[in-house]
């Protein structure tokens, strides 16, 4: 298994009231209630938790793009890149965004991309995910669009970082009569392309396709859906006429560790339960605007989206597999069982999540570090291990 | 001839409903964001005078989703050819909500086939500094209850809205109004600076209390159109054809009358 330690960067002073007045901390709710002191100080405090995993061991840091809400403060996670680039020496960089519908010039993304790579000669894992529902109100970008758009930028920067240029490209979406990307990237042909989703079978079979083999990433969901999911890209490999390596498939978990169970979920529940029902709270019409999913799908999800909005446990939570707490001896064996039944090996731990402080981000961080990750490095799915 | 009978005309691949009814000049009505394909009691009524043509959109309800349908103006020249392809001249254009935007589009393309337009509670401008709410925010319910001032019509809309049978077609037709009307919301750049063009009698009709084209909209179609007269539905919201169907009709009938057409 290979660790990327994952932050979402909330703006941890949210009001725990605000949901008095308003529906959701996403989108209408106003920006008057961002403190750039409170927020300065929470950029510098999560920027040094991440360097603190390079420190740690961790193989990998992600950062993460939502807009416009209190749930995440990185809508332009290349900047955090940047930041982290050149504090970091030893983990890769995966940036867990960057929304290619919401582009207007998807060569902006190529250029940002390029740059990261270069100066960290090679560390950088590119993340391409469509956004979820809301980022398309808040951006204004027609969520009808939304896939055509993102199949259209992401070939455009493909084609930049591995086709010689000066060329010219004519999308529907996208016209730039020079394409001529400077720098390139200082990984060839490109850097590795993780595919971040929550569940889409027409993501996943785009992303395990033969000519592309992207990773694929499990975001916040229960485990059937993860073990779904990755059955689902496995058959897609199948029938693409290869076989998919655990390498190809990822998994990102909230996760506390702490000396024993007792003391882990004590000190989690509150944080969790921000986090899930303060910070991740939403209306359907936000999450799911038109045309954001295919009909069919928009159905099946609607359905099983209506319990979003009742307020959920931290026990239900970890029953769902959502949340993994406990001592080292409990998170491993978690971790062992679902890495076997869904065969990934790519683990991507949420070790800051809601209202989580400072402290025992720290003391989490350290204990996965030394008491779960040494454990489990060389360990593939079904118990063997990596050579 | 009382009643209507249900046809479907095949155009560009795309195959659509029409529900026809009456005898005399054409009047071509185009359904608003909630989708068409009923027969509605002002049809019934405009039918007496009218041949009354109401069809159902592409990409709504029973119509096809055709692949070239990415904006409002692929609809407006989709219509413009239907009209042609029915032969129909001297037409008096009306056209509600989202359908007066598209009657307005087409207007201003090529008003050569139309006698009138008549616009109510249309979308298609964007007025600087009035406030409009947010459809895609409003869950169907919210929405349908939101078109009526009257507020037993309106319980009446918000139940239907959620019947489950209906579920399907409100999905397909909020989709398409997304890929219509998501960016700019609900308006036309094109339409702002060429709606001058169109030298039509023409009728701005609004409800007093539209609660989603606040009333400052009737007056930003007035002052673009030479020919326009404003009438202004007290106590009525974004519908008053249904909410005030009698007044509604007479002053539709009337408008038409004095045009002279």
């Amino acid at each position: 298994m290979k660790f990327f330690f994952f932050h979402l960067m909330p703006y941890a002073h949210l009001d725990p009231d605000y949901d008095k007045e308003y529906s959701t901390d996403w989108l209408i709710y106003p920006n008057s209630n961002y403190d750039p002191k409170k927020g300065a100080k929470l950029y510098n405090r999560y920027l040094d938790e991440i360097e603190y995993a390079d420190e740690l061991g961790f193989d990998g840091v992600c950062v993460n793009e939502h807009h416009q809400t209190a749930y995440g403060m990185m809508p332009t996670p290349g900047v955090l890149a940047g930041a982290l680039s050149r504090r970091t020496k030893h983990v890769k960089i995966a940036v867990l965004g960057r929304a290619l519908p919401l582009l207007n010039n998807p060569l902006t993304v190529a250029e940002e991309y390029a740059i990261l790579d270069n100066i960290t000669e090679g560390r950088l894992v590119a993340g391409f995910v469509r956004g979820i529902g809301v980022e398309y109100h808040a951006s204004g970008v027609n969520p009808t669009e939304s896939h055509d758009r993102f199949h259209e930028a992401h070939d455009l920067i493909l084609r930049a970082w591995t086709e010689p240029g000066p060329f010219a490209y004519e999308g529907k979406y996208y016209h730039l009569q020079y394409v001529n990307l400077w720098p390139r990237p200082y990984q060839q042909p490109h850097p590795p392309v993780w595919i971040p989703s929550q569940g889409s079978s027409e993501t996943i079979r785009w992303a395990a396709a033969k000519e592309r083999r992207y990773v694929y990433l499990q975001t916040f969901s229960p485990v059937t859906a993860l073990f779904r999911y990755m059955d689902m890209y496995r058959d897609e490999a199948r029938k693409a006429g290869y076989e998919a390596s655990p390498d190809q498939l990822g998994w990102s978990i909230t996760t506390y560790v702490a000396d024993t169970d007792e003391q882990a979920l004590k000190e989690a529940k509150p944080h969790i339960e921000f986090f899930v029902n303060k910070f991740l709270r939403m209306p359907m019409e936000m999450l799911l605007p038109p045309g954001y999913l295919s009909l069919s799908s928009m159905k099946g999800v609607m359905a099983a989206k209506t319990s979003l909005a009742r307020k959920r446990t931290m026990e239900e939570l970890i029953e769902q597999g959502q949340f993994i707490c406990g001592s080292p001896a409990t998170v491993r064996a978690k971790l062992e069982s679902y890495q076997d039944r869904a065969g990934f090996n790519l683990l991507l731990p949420n070790l800051h999540f809601g209202t989580l402080p400072a402290d025992l981000t720290r003391k989490n961080t350290e204990l996965f570090a030394r008491e779960v990750m040494p454990y489990l490095r060389n360990r593939l799915p079904d118990g063997a291990k990596a050579a | 001839m009382p009643g209507q009978n249900e046809t479907s005309v095949t155009l560009h691949g795309c195959k659509i409903h029409v529900l026809r009814g009456g005898a005399g000049a054409p009047l071509v009505y185009l359904h608003g964001a909630g989708g068409g394909g009923l027969w509605l009691p002002f049809m019934e009524d405009m039918s007496r005078k009218f041949t009354v043509l109401a069809p159902e959109h592409p990409g709504f309800g029973r119509s096809d989703t055709p692949d070239w349908l990415d904006g409002i103006h692929d609809l407006a020249m989709f219509y413009l050819d239907f009209l042609a392809a029915e032969k129909l001249d001297d037409v008096h254009l009306v056209g509600s909500s989202l359908g007066g935007w598209l009657a307005a589009e087409m207007a201003m393309f090529d008003s050569s086939r139309l006698a009138t337009l008549t616009v109510i509670g249309s979308a298609g401008l964007f007025v600087p500094g009035v406030k409009k709410n947010d459809i895609f925010l409003w869950s169907a319910e919210e929405t349908a209850r939101n078109l009526f001032h009257d507020q037993a019509m309106a319980e009446t809309a918000a139940k239907l809205a959620v019947d489950p049978a209906g579920e399907d077609a409100r999905m397909k037709n909020r989709y398409i109004t997304a890929r219509l009307a998501w960016q700019p919301r609900f308006y036309d750049p094109l339409l702002m600076k060429w709606l001058k063009r169109v030298k039509l009698p023409t009728l701005v009709l609004w409800g007093e209390n539209d609660a989603l084209m606040p009333k400052e909209y009737a007056a930003a179609f007035k002052k673009r159109l030479p020919q326009a007269q404003l009438e202004i539905i007290p106590e009525c919201g974004h519908v008053p054809q249904l909410e005030k169907k009698d007044l509604f009709t007479e002053r539709l009938t009337r408008f038409i009358a004095e045009a002279g057409r």
